[in-house]
């Protein structure tokens, strides 16, 4: 199964959540990032419940606190 | 008012571009831009929007000039070491552009004063490096209908984004509150490269003039992110929210409010 995580196409070996997505892209807390998927901001709660198919698009935007 | 001798030869360069010419130039001269943070994003926004002939910036940073900070912060220099910020930024601006009216807070921007402040502006830009700021300056914004530009860097990363209240998504929109205390690092404890703020900062610049200009292609509805390491742009589309806390539908957020967040401290790691 592919999916498009950031832009770049990832191989995966079966449907997969939200969740454990996080954990494979070494996102250390899903505290650290707001996810979208295909155009849509998920809430923290659909993380688990939330199945990726072939062809989704998921963008992990990071929180960046840094300006000065 | 039309332009004096000495402002056509100044401002010659983008006069001569079709979407400048006098008139943008009579706009920028009257637009009023506030930045908040003199500090990685706000010393390149600062510079080139004086150059550029905006005609009141105002700057609020409650700092002092530190050597930790000329390693980036480039709108300060060594002489300026002990310097309140706001006021070695004053004076750059004003060697650079004679036509620019300086304002300057030499305070915290916070809860009770953040309203009245952007009120004052036709666009503010958000150089920030808090949560807290970044947030409270979201919210401040969309509830007094004032467009600025969201920004934050760190490491080699920078990313920004445009915010036109009520029209496009909102910094709230994206990232509904501030991560935990300790969850994100922050640039004292990662670290930044200083052209890496340079980048971000300049293109803050980009959206106000833009803005002041009426040139459509705002970052408005798009998180626009930026990596120096594979030298990598990406521009992902983003929507204001219908459940936002301040621009949503029934917002909850109906004034400002302080964090009592302290900013995170931890040792920086992704
Ligand atoms: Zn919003």
């Amino acid at each position: 199964m592919e999916i498009i995580v950031n832009g770049k196409k990832i191989q995966l070996p079966g449907p997969i959540s939200v969740g454990p997505l996080l954990a494979l892209e070494q996102v250390r807390m899903p505290e650290m990032v707001s996810v979208e998927l295909n155009g849509r901001i998920l809430r923290r709660e659909e993380f688990d419940r939330t199945i990726l198919g072939t062809g989704d698009q998921v963008e992990f935007l990071y929180f960046m606190g840094g300006g000065a | 008012m039309s332009l004096t001798e000495q402002q056509i030869l100044r401002y010659s360069r983008q006069l001569i571009l079709e979407q400048v010419g006098g008139r943008g130039q009579q706009r920028l001269l009257s637009g009023k831009v506030l930045i908040i943070g003199a500090g990685g994003l706000g010393s390149p926004a600062a510079l080139y929007l004086a150059a550029a002939g905006i005609g009141t910036i105002g700057i609020a940073d409650c700092d002092n000039v530190d050597i930790t900070n000329l390693q980036r912060q480039v709108i300060h220099h060594a002489e300026d070491l002990g310097r309140p910020k706001v006021e070695s930024a004053a004076a750059r601006i004003r060697a650079i552009n004679p036509d620019v009216r300086v304002r300057t807070y030499g305070f915290r921007v916070c809860a009770a004063n953040v309203m009245e402040l952007v009120r004052d502006y036709d666009f503010v830009i958000d150089g920030t490096d808090n949560f807290a700021a970044k947030f409270l300056i979201n919210d401040a914004c969309v509830l007094a209908n004032r467009p600025f530009s969201h920004a934050g860097i760190l490491r080699f990363e920078g990313q920004l984004m445009t915010i036109l209240p009520g029209r496009s998504a909102c910094y709230r929109c994206v990232f509904r509150q501030p991560p935990p205390a300790g969850a994100v690092p922050n640039c004292a404890q990662a670290g930044v490269l200083g052209p890496v703020a340079g980048v971000i900062g300049c293109l803050q610049a980009i959206e106000a003039i833009k803005f002041l200009l009426g040139i459509e292609g705002l970052l408005t509805d798009v998180i626009l992110t930026y990596n120096a390491l594979p030298v990598e742009f990406r521009k992902i589309p983003v929507h204001q929210m219908a459940d936002c806390p301040v621009c949503g539908k029934d917002p909850v957020i109906t004034a400002p409010m302080d964090s009592d967040q302290p900013i995170c401290d931890m040792e920086g790691s992704k």
